[in-house]
């Protein structure tokens, strides 16, 4: 069920084995919106606890700058999508003993991962977007952390989540790896009590093929899961597109329930391409 | 003589602005020649992605163009598309969207006051450094943007990228329990948000008196956030759909973002634009707190921004509550929104300024075109004028970081969100 996943224990071993006890901290920005971030942001006293348990020598948004700086534990949210971004994250994985990819776009290359099936270029939506289309510098594709550099932890989400976060810093300040439950989105959804929207509403509910972890909100709302948290492990997305052809979904419409924030995972990126015209 | 000496000085980042820029400063005889903020955010294309989509999926896609700010971009999104296929929400509706951005505006703006402006002025690196030695004040802004997330959290089940609101109204009703425990943060917090007022007023803020055009929204009868019309101290006075008359986007070599003008000339956006143009509509408790400031408004000097921000900070709190009070609970939460081949206009004062969106849709609801003008974008030009202004009134003839510094904490009066435009400040400096 849920999966202890030691990616890269010898990154553990590596962290375990930093000179001082104190681990020096980072958060690294790429191509994103900034809001998973806000998951230490947003934290409130739990940020200022968090300053006296570790050294945060790098987090632009919120102040300390020395990027170059060598850390035990390196947060990266963002895609990969300049060649800027790519010389970046080479050299942030040197000076980091720990790397954990945080949020869709670190993970799965994000929302803007669209880019990387469209039959325009990036170049033809720059030149559709800006007037001086010579000026952007922009890759043809965004893609994942873990596309250019080994990765030890990866956190879904869009966006991650404060619990998630912690969670993962408290079990590496432990010296363990942090458990991840990559179980669907159902799971937690019945733990809540809600009602299926995909059974007895008929809605195209993305809850059967998601990883758990955004504590159901959709459902709870009322509306069908879009897969924000990307993934599940072991997804059955064959089985649900049928479903949702049997709900009445047009293939266009079947493909974009899988082409949206997480695209450009293998299980979505394929289950999408099936149905897309 | 003046010494000409080449200075490359390497910021590689600029702190406590949302997203990446730089600075480009050459000057001589203690006169800038040249000054350019360039943009990096490396662009993301969501005008792109947009086209093609369902109207349903909308709302989804335009939260992710900026964490900070989400229901901003719902809330003119929403409108738009309500617009385009006929459909007006319910008054339920419109307040329930007005109190969840109430929400917004207090968890950006406490953020904002606290931690990524005031370490400038009580001489700080940053806010974590100064929680050490101002830890009432940390938490007091801690506390704030907790409430502003709780209320977004509310009707959106969490307080970035929130999943409540649809064309046509929201997806479910309030909590109970979560809106009376809401209600009694924020009656807690109000003592707090008045002091903010005076207390930002008491910081010894630069003086530094400039000409600019100040652009907000109006409203009939309510301080503008969610809806009115496009105004200025120019005399406009323009619908939402009349905006791209007189505002036109340019691109320039340096920056990914694109620069917005009126009639030519750089505007500004943002706290100290509304409050410049509205602050007659504040409740009278907030004009109360205003007053006893002694603060004079309009106001010409863009360090007045934190007050701006406390003061809105307050009036959100105090809209917060008058909205919680008032709050009833519906068996409707939404009305139903069939597509319609149309198109539609949205702009909503989002925490940094005026936000403006367009959109196309085809007759079974699909985008056809979408334009997305963010406030910092209306706002770059304007923060080029200011720097250039800014820094030869500060004196030129300070040490590089002195230059620097003070360049950074003008362009932190904006709250530049930059991934929807920059953190990347270089400045480079010859002289």
């Amino acid at each position: 069920m849920s999966a202890w996943s030691p990616e890269h224990p010898d990154a553990l071993d590596q962290l375990n084995q930093r000179p001082q006890p104190r681990p020096k901290v980072a958060v690294h920005k790429f191509s994103s919106c900034d809001g998973c971030q806000l998951a230490f942001i947003n934290a409130g006293e739990a940020l200022i606890t968090l300053s006296q348990l570790v050294d945060i020598v790098h987090f632009a948004e919120a102040g300390p700058l020395d990027a170059e700086a060598e850390v035990d534990i390196a947060f990266v949210e963002g895609s990969i999508s300049t060649p800027h971004e790519k010389e970046r994250i080479e050299q942030v994985r040197r000076q980091s003993r720990f790397l954990v990819s945080i949020g869709a776009c670190a993970t799965s290359g994000g929302l803007q991962a669209l880019r990387n099936f469209n039959s325009h270029s990036a170049e033809q939506w720059t030149q559709a977007v800006y007037a001086q289309p010579a000026y952007i510098d922009s890759l043809e594709t965004a893609t994942p952390v873990a596309e250019h550099v080994k990765v030890d932890l990866e956190l879904w989400g869009c966006p991650v989540n404060a619990r998630q976060v912690f969670a993962a810093i408290r079990a590496l300040l432990f010296g363990v790896m942090p458990l991840i439950d990559k179980d669907k989105l159902c799971v937690e959804c019945k733990r809540r009590g809600n009602v299926c929207v995909l059974v007895a509403k008929g809605e195209p509910c993305m809850g059967p093929v998601t990883h758990l972890g955004c504590g159901a909100l959709c459902p709870a709302f009322g509306r069908d899961c879009y897969a924000c948290f990307g993934p599940a492990e072991n997804p059955n997305t064959h089985a649900l597109a049928r479903r949702f052809v049997g709900l009445g979904l047009l293939p266009e419409e079947i493909a974009h329930r899988f082409h949206f924030i997480n695209s450009h995972t293998p299980a979505f990126r394929s289950a999408g391409l099936e149905w897309a015209e | 003589m003046t010494e000409l000496r080449d200075i490359r000085i390497e910021v590689p980042v600029l702190a406590r602005v949302e997203g990446e820029g730089a600075l480009e400063l050459e000057a001589r005889n203690g006169k800038i020649e040249h000054l350019r903020l360039r943009i990096f955010e490396p662009p993301r294309y969501f005008e792109k992605f947009l086209e093609g989509r369902s109207y349903q999926a909308v709302l989804d896609i335009v939260a992710r163009i900026c964490g900070i700010c989400p229901v901003a971009y719902q809330m003119s999104a929403v409108q738009a598309i309500e617009q385009a296929f006929g459909v007006t929400p319910s008054a339920w509706v419109t307040d329930q969207r007005r109190l969840m951005y109430c929400g917004e505006w207090l968890q950006s703006h406490a953020l904002h006051i606290h931690l990524l402006a005031l370490p400038d002025f009580l001489g700080f690196d940053n806010g974590i450094a100064m929680a050490a030695k101002y830890p009432e004040e940390v938490k007091r802004g801690l506390r704030l943007q907790r409430l502003g997330n709780d209320i977004i959290a509310l009707f959106g089940g969490r307080s970035v990228h929130p999943i409540g609101v649809r064309p046509g109204g929201f997806h479910h009703n309030l909590n109970p329990e979560q809106l009376a425990r809401c209600l009694e943060g924020l009656r807690t917090a109000l003592p707090d948000a008045r002091a903010l007022v005076g207390w930002t007023a008491g910081l010894s803020l630069p003086d530094d008196q400039q000409d600019f055009t100040n652009v907000a929204l109006r409203h009939a009868s309510e301080y503008a956030m969610y809806s009115g019309r496009v105004i200025s101290d120019q005399g406009h006075d323009l619908a939402v759909d009349e905006y791209e008359r007189h505002f036109r986007e340019l691109h320039e070599a340096h920056s990914t973002a694109l620069y917005s003008l009126l009639d030519g000339r750089p505007y500004l956006v943002g706290p100290l634009a509304r409050l410049n143009l509205n602050h007659d509509q504040l409740s009278p408790a907030a004009q109360q707190a205003l007053a006893e400031t002694g603060w004079q408004l309009p106001s010409r000097n863009m360090f007045h921004s934190i007050i701006a921000r406390a003061v809105e900070t307050y009036e959100v709190v105090l809209e917060a509550i008058r909205l919680l009070e008032n709050h009833q609970p519906t068996d409707t939460p939404y009305v139903v929104c069939e597509p319609r081949a149309g198109e539609g206009f949205g702009a909503t004062e989002a925490p940094r300024g005026l936000l403006w969106h367009h959109y196309r849709f085809s007759e079974d609801g699909k985008v056809l075109h979408a334009r997305i003008v963010p406030p910092t974008a209306q706002n770059q030009a304007r923060m080029e004028e200011d720097l250039r202004q800014s820094l030869e009134a500060f004196g030129l003839h300070h040490e590089d970081d002195a230059i620097r510094l003070r360049g950074e904490t003008v362009i932190r009066n904006y709250d530049p969100c930059i991934s929807c435009a920059t953190h990347f400040l270089t400045l480079k400096m010859r002289r």
